[in-house]
């Protein structure tokens, strides 16, 4: 159910930051979402593809980069990546000795917006 | 064109999390963000809590739940300070929420406030309400794997709470078991065995918490 909040929470930064670029339409969103957070993506495009109705990000797409918790056996140094539900051991040398880190992003990276009505320098010379 | 942005998608929560933070330094109130499943023991824990406590920590509390007074009213019958939220539905509270709430409690004549989010052991993980301390409350019946299957909101926990410890042998709870679990992703945070029903281990967990409130709030 987070993921509604979650996507007004997306929706409201890529508009801000398209509405300051002058830009008159979001066509893509990319966002980092690290695996130790509880999101599923397509329940997020769901409610995007609602809440966004009207706005500059109508009809944009959302492109998910996973970013991978990792594991590191305390006893034989093995490095692994891990998913929920964790593994209650190591799987080299089964000891239950293990620290995860990561997988904890939780951001949009960029915004993808149509050239065409974009105020920005770097447009008009490319025109 | 493509515009790079970089900022956490709930920045607009965070900003006004800031906002209550500083709010709750003005008042020098400590603020604890109780998190667990439903049934876990939170009004419970809040209770067996507030009657260890010196008088001179007066607390207060914030309820959060999807609909009904149920226990806001059971907290209100301990002339405890209490504001009822309900989310309507929402699985989680949010800093805005309460920072609405926060006009309806007596700020400058309670020491401790808190704050019993929604019973769910995903969605509050995400958002910053601006309270000092994280609590996640976990209980022996839930099953000894929650840390397995639920890493995020106890990798962020500052304290985690065992609830219902009395019933350990009763449901072979293993211990060991769940306490590897949360040292995968959190190391270092304090764990406390307690029964609110027999009132096992309160004493130690309330000491802590009064130590902690006062090296944060003096």
């Amino acid at each position: 159910m987070h993921e509604l909040s979650v996507t007004q929470g997306i929706l409201q930064v890529a508009v801000d930051a398209a509405t300051e670029a002058g830009a008159q339409r979001i066509t893509a969103i990319d966002l980092v979402i690290g695996d130790m957070s509880s999101i599923v993506d397509d329940s997020v495009q769901f409610y995007f593809d609602l809440l966004s109705r009207g706005t500059l990000a109508e009809g944009a797409v959302l492109r998910f980069r996973r970013e991978t918790a990792s594991a590191v056996c305390q006893q034989c140094n093995h490095q692994f990546t891990v998913n929920i539900p964790l593994v209650p051991c190591c799987p080299v040398c089964q000891s239950t000795q293990i620290r995860i880190s990561g997988g904890r992003a939780f951001y949009v990276e960029s915004i993808e917006v149509d050239d065409e009505h974009t105020n920005c320098p770097g447009n008009t010379q490319r025109e | 064109m493509n515009i790079p942005i970089v900022q956490e998608i709930l920045s607009a929560n965070d900003e006004i999390a800031r906002e209550n933070r500083a709010v709750f330094a003005q008042h020098q109130l400590f603020v604890v963000n109780m998190m667990a499943s439903p049934g876990a023991g939170k009004t419970s824990l809040i209770l067996a809590t507030i009657k260890h406590l010196p008088p001179d920590i007066a607390p207060g509390v914030i309820e959060g739940d999807l609909a009904s007074s149920i226990d806001a009213d059971t907290i209100a019958a301990h002339n405890v300070p209490v504001v009822q939220i309900n989310t309507g539905g929402n699985c989680h509270l949010d800093a805005p929420q309460i920072k609405a709430a926060l006009p309806y409690l007596p700020l400058d004549q309670i020491k401790l406030l808190f704050i019993e989010n929604v019973g769910n052991l995903i969605c509050p993980a995400g958002f910053d309400l601006g309270a000092n301390l994280s609590l996640v409350i976990a209980s022996v019946p839930e099953g000894h794997d929650k840390p397995y299957k639920y890493p995020g909101i106890f990798a962020q926990a500052d304290v985690v709470v065992l609830n219902k410890a009395d019933m350990i042998d009763v449901f072979a709870f293993d211990v060991e078991y769940f306490q590897r679990g949360i040292a995968m992703v959190n190391p270092t945070v304090p764990l406390f065995l307690v029964s609110c029903r027999t009132g096992q281990g309160i004493a130690d967990w309330t000491s802590w918490l009064q130590h902690t409130t006062q090296c944060r709030t003096t």
